[in-house]
């Protein structure tokens, strides 16, 4: 028991046992920004779109029947693979520009600290966490060191090849002289090889996307049940809310 | 005094009326206005012919069957003449060692000043044995007439990418002129890339080069935009059934018989370069996809590496015989989400047991 100014007993924290510094309680932490969040939102709906409709242009539905004048199915779904294409790369653009002018939680995905050898450490701790070795994850306000990790390599890098192969492939169309062609076709084609090998590897990101997908929505799930802080709903509202009071890693 | 090439069309019998026709249809084919058939006809009246060696390495001669059916108003006989034609061993009259001392005897008289016309391309395993001309290795013979040369034409997809000799796994070891090792590295190269290309973008060429004396207009990897700068895709007549979403499924369906896109069926004519949909072959008669087979792609790098003709989506080697981005994306999907499923569920049974233990 100790003794506060009032003069009232207090019951002692856990933070004043473990660490011996002043109690620091912490409800909630701000961190994701509205912008990010719209980003976040913009983005998942457009790779939604992307996924399926460049799966299409790999492998059209059925062929239809009538007029060929009668129906621009085929250019549907190549219209919106486009459109959903531009949004995201202007949004990627925003998101960049952001991680300069927004907090600092704005710059972890693309700046994940490799040279810290704590940035390991605790990275080897998340992977015991999740091999079900050690008890307790660590308490984290932003990412965690494993998570910043996959989203640098698997989504950051992947947007990135995604976004200049899908110009470098949307340049064909427009043609010699359009500025896409110009910016990424002419270069990207020869580097490859060929257009068909563009197209190889643009469809086979794809794939890493889904796989991304599928980790991102079951880790997000999972640490949302089984850590120690909030997940799902802080892409909602921004807010962190954590389930104890102990001081969290990164702050 | 050399011969100019109006000189040669007027003694092979080519009135003048005939001559100033193939200059104004020369001018249109090469997308050049009405004011440059004068200006052709000028070049043809007053320059030398120029000088040229037509060498053939690994190939299959389609290059040369190709040109020799030009179609172009009297292509078949002018062309050949309005060049000097001073060697090409498929057509030349000479053999032998008379035929061998014409390449000698050309790159003494027009150093610096004559074409280097490739038609296929160097092994260079087993120190080139696998093509061999007149005892020595193709790769001695091209070595020595690129190092006179003036410039070289790189004949179709064997000079200028690799072709069907240089497809894995290239026991040969075939490469394409530009790629051949001791090539003078300060002559320019134009590549005219397909299986074989089309006579009339061979004769183009030519004119070309004989008209202004320089190269056309080049793209990054050095084929003539003229012909090489829109897909086969952009100008195609079925265009509208691939927007519409029309596809032939199998070649005995309704589609086929309506000449719906043969995207389905493996067409590459959304990733190939070539002039086959506006020129069309055997003088504008037809091409692959009007008679309705598949474009296969025969101008583009590495074509018969790309899996299956019929097959819309590129083979991957490494991963089997018969996979491609889907199977192998799919198979990777399949695991990430097995792993996801078995990891949620252990992680369940630890939180129960974890709870069980602790409260």
């Amino acid at each position: 028991m100790t003794i506060d100014a009032t003069g009232q007993e207090v019951p002692e924290t856990s933070e004043t046992l473990d660490h011996g510094t002043a109690s620091h309680k912490e409800e909630a932490v701000y961190i994701y920004e509205a912008p990010v969040r719209i980003w976040h939102w913009v983005n998942a709906l457009c790779i939604l779109v992307l996924g399926i409709t460049g799966y299409f242009i790999g492998s059209p539905p059925p062929s239809i029947g009538g007029e060929a004048s009668s129906s621009f199915l085929f250019g549907w779904i190549r219209y919106l693979h486009f459109a959903a294409g531009y949004i995201l790369t202007v949004a990627f653009l925003f998101r960049i520009y952001w991680a300069f002018v927004g907090n600092k939680h704005a710059k972890q995905i693309f700046l994940p600290p490799v040279w810290r050898g704590s940035f390991w450490r605790e990275l080897f701790h998340e992977v015991e966490w999740y091999a079900m070795i050690v008890r307790e994850p660590l308490k984290y306000a932003g990412h965690n060191p494993l998570a910043t990790l996959v989203m640098h390599v698997l989504f950051v890098w992947c947007i990135v090849f995604m976004i200049l192969t899908g110009f470098a492939l949307y340049g064909e169309g427009t043609g010699m002289g359009s500025w896409q062609y110009e910016m990424f076709s002419s270069w990207i084609i020869p580097l490859f090889g060929q257009s068909q090998d563009v197209h190889t590897w643009h469809h086979l990101g794809l794939w890493v996307i889904v796989c991304f997908v599928i980790i991102h929505v079951y880790a997000a799930v999972r640490e949302d049940i089984m850590s120690r802080q909030s997940i799902m709903s802080s892409m909602f509202s921004g807010w962190r809310t954590f389930r104890d009071d102990k001081p969290v890693a990164d702050e | 005094m050399h011969e100019t090439f109006y000189d040669v069309m007027r003694r092979q019998g080519i009135t003048r009326r005939s001559f100033l026709k193939f200059c104004s249809l020369t001018a249109a084919a090469l997308g050049l206005g009405p004011s440059f058939a004068p200006k052709i006809a000028e070049a043809m009246e007053t320059k030398p012919r120029i000088p040229v060696l037509w060498l053939h390495g690994l190939e299959c001669t389609c290059c040369s069957e190709s040109f020799i059916r030009s179609a172009h108003p009297l292509a078949k006989d002018v062309i050949l003449s309005m060049i000097s034609l001073d060697y090409d061993d498929t057509i030349m009259a000479a053999a032998g060692h008379q035929a061998e001392a014409i390449i000698q005897e050309t790159i003494d008289k027009y150093d610096g000043n004559y074409l280097l016309a490739c038609e296929g391309n160097p092994p260079l395993n087993q120190e080139g044995m696998s093509c061999i001309i007149a005892g020595k290795p193709y790769l001695e013979q091209l070595q020595h007439a690129a190092a006179h040369c003036k410039a070289i034409i790189s004949w179709g997809s064997c000079a200028s990418w690799g072709c069907v000799q240089a497809a894995r796994p290239n026991p040969t070891q075939a490469v394409p002129i530009h790629k051949a090792p001791g090539m003078p590295n300060n002559k320019p190269i134009i590549k005219v890339p397909g299986c074989p290309p089309i006579a009339e973008v061979m004769t183009a060429v030519i004119t070309y080069l004989v008209t202004f004396d320089r190269f056309p207009e080049l793209d990054r990897q050095g084929r003539p935009k003229m012909f090489y700068s829109q897909r086969i895709h952009d100008k195609c007549y079925r265009r509208p059934h691939f927007d519409a979403g029309q596809f032939v499924e199998s070649f005995d369906d309704e589609g086929a018989r309506k000449g719906y896109c043969l995207y389905k069926v493996g067409c590459k004519g959304p990733t190939t370069y070539n002039a086959c949909s506006t020129v069309r072959w055997n003088g504008g008669l037809s091409f692959p996809i009007q008679s309705g087979h598949p474009c296969f792609g025969c101008s583009e790098d590495g074509f018969w590496d790309k899996g299956g003709f019929y097959d819309r989506l590129t083979d991957i080697k490494g991963f089997g015989v018969e996979s491609n981005a889907d199977k192998i994306g799919g198979a990777a999907a399949l695991v990430v989400g097995a792993a996801a499923a078995t990891h949620a569920a252990a992680s369940a049974v630890k939180r129960a047991r974890h709870k069980g233990g602790d409260e």
